[in-house]
């Protein structure tokens, strides 16, 4: 048990004060702009809520909204599941252990822009090796130029990027199931899927939630890989909401709609965070 | 079944290995092999890539910039992050639990949030440009991260140690850093390690909040597009050498790289 001591928060207090210094200070510039017109330092006046009024009746914000939706969503349904299986997959014991373990990291330490990098690279018909297959199979298949090939050039980089994570956690949550629990189902001669249905997918549900949340919250946020493979072109086929953000605060200086598009943008990350926080910590009460 | 087994596990590991592989393929080519025709190895592997980021300042400053910033910001991380780590771990205060919700929140906020206000702070104290700005902006997803992680090394040491060491008459700073400290060394290294990582991944803000002065590498690399096209071998260079960091420490991380971007809680 812990014990109560209020003491324990000048322990804290560093954190805090860090903290509060580079999130609450901005978060309460973000929602003085957001609620001003400002023309310069100078003049500026109240406009009370009309900037929410107009960034909610905005195109920009609906499309990458629905777009990150559609994204998020197609992230989580490819990766967890592939996530699983290449965790079952694993060796369990021997040389093979460390060798997959080392070799599934490595594309979670490839800094981001990198991986931009690597997928433009390989992706192009003339120098990449990707590219240059599908178009030599008779396919044509160009993601500058094409949406649908972009949007999934920049789907697979995302799952060659994390799917390791899902693995790697699932790896870790299967390692912890005892061998009693296998032994029992030999006795019992259960199938495969039993096995999998009932002894290891419930011992992966904590480790599960942590995976979804984690992929889900960065796939919200993502900018960088898809900055750097399409720049969220063609057209906008790729831009996603860190980006439409992005270029509306600092590519058009448009402070007003791009502070109350931050503070919306922010409250759907604090409900969905909170909803994870909140499955957690019960599913840690619980043991 | 044991063997369908491998077979997955190899297609797999070779869809993560042939995209890495083809960035070092690139790296040791002349851009005239690269636009001439595809080939699976180098015909005539050359250095000179690598030799324009060891030797141009523009190159190896970005480097140095980015090292900055991030060692800068990975000490102030753990410097932060341990003794309210510790204070998670063992003590109930008031608004424990909202402050350890509001910590995730910050790790889980997109960046571009705080793009601007990040930009017009440290442009009204004078910090723009420089790396310190880098480092003090990186805290807000890197100390989260830092406390939720060390937490998770904290609560595994049991209780009993504390005690036995206020018994014998330690005080509180004396037991952390004789006695606590060294019992979560290898906690440290990963926390370490995770703030180096994602302090040297990040885009976004490193670029807006610098220019020219502490351009960092990441910066540099979206800008080597010149009149004649871009250059891919370079470009290919310094993706590797980027790399390299994460390589080099991934044999010693391997059993913890779940666990550091799980933020502890595996």
């Amino acid at each position: 048990m812990k014990t109560y001591n209020n003491k324990a928060w000048w322990l804290v207090l560093p954190v805090f004060v860090l903290v509060a210094f580079s999130a609450i200070i901005p978060m309460m510039t973000v929602v003085n702009y957001s609620v001003q017109d400002i023309f310069d330092p100078s003049t500026r006046y109240f406009v009370g809520t009309e900037w929410y009024r107009e960034i909610l009746a905005d195109p920009r914000l609906h499309d990458s909204l629905v777009r990150q939706f559609i994204y998020s969503f197609c992230v989580l349904a490819i990766e967890v599941p592939l996530g699983i299986v290449v965790a079952l997959s694993m060796p369990r014991r021997g040389l093979g252990v460390p060798f997959s373990l080392i070799l599934l990291s490595l594309p979670l330490l490839v800094p981001w822009n990198v991986v931009g990098t690597i997928w433009q690279i390989i992706g192009r018909e003339d120098i990449g090796l990707y590219g240059w297959i599908l178009n030599s199979l008779g396919l044509d298949y160009n993601y500058a130029s094409n949406p649908r090939d972009a949007w999934i050039t920049v789907l697979v980089m995302d799952v060659w990027h994390w799917t390791s994570l899902v693995a790697l956690l699932c790896y870790s949550g299967l390692r912890s199931i005892p061998d009693v629990y296998y032994q029992a189902a030999r006795i019992d001669r259960a199938s495969h899927w039993a096995v999998f249905r009932f002894i290891q997918l419930p011992k992966l549900k904590n480790v599960l939630l942590i995976a979804v949340m984690l992929r889900f919250m960065d796939s919200f946020m993502i900018y960088t890989e898809p900055f750097v493979l399409t720049g969220g072109g063609p057209g906008t086929a790729t831009t996603f909401l860190s980006q439409t953000l992005t270029q509306m605060a600092l590519g058009q200086f448009d402070l007003g709609r791009a502070a109350a598009f931050s503070l919306i943008y922010f409250l759907i990350i604090l409900l969905v965070t909170w909803v994870f926080y909140t499955a957690m910590t019960h599913n840690d009460d619980k043991g | 079944m044991r063997l369908r087994k491998s077979l997955v596990m190899l297609v797999y590991l070779l869809f993560v290995l042939v995209p890495i592989y083809w960035l070092v393929n690139m790296s040791f080519k002349s851009n005239r092999e690269i636009l001439g025709g595809l080939s699976l190895w180098p015909t005539a592997p050359t250095l000179d890539n690598y030799r324009v980021i060891f030797t141009e300042p523009t190159w190896y400053m970005s480097y140095l910039n980015s090292l900055s910033y991030v060692s800068m910001n990975m000490l102030i991380s753990l410097l932060v992050a341990l003794p309210a780590a510790y204070a998670f771990s063992r003590y109930r205060f008031l608004g424990d639990r909202h402050m350890f919700f509001w910590l995730l929140t910050n790790r889980m906020a997109p960046p571009a949030v705080f793009l601007l206000p990040f930009f017009q702070l440290y442009s009204a104290v004078g910090l723009f440009d420089t790396p310190i700005a880098v480092a003090l902006a990186h805290c807000l997803f890197n100390v989260p991260l830092a406390v939720w992680i060390l937490e998770g090394f904290m609560s595994s040491v049991p209780k009993e140690i504390d005690e036995t060491a206020y018994i014998d008459g330690y005080t509180f700073p004396k037991f952390f850093i004789r006695i606590f400290l060294p019992m979560i060394r290898p906690g440290i290294g990963v926390t370490a390690f995770f703030c180096f990582m994602f302090s040297w991944v990040e885009l976004l803000l490193a670029r807006t909040l610098t220019s020219v002065d502490a351009k960092p590498i990441v910066a540099q690399m979206t800008r080597t597009v010149s009149a004649s096209g871009i250059d891919w071998g370079v470009l290919a260079a310094a993706g590797v050498v980027a790399l390299l960091p994460g390589i080099a420490v991934i044999y010693f991380v391997r059993n913890h790289v779940a666990k550091g971007f799980a933020l502890g809680r595996v």
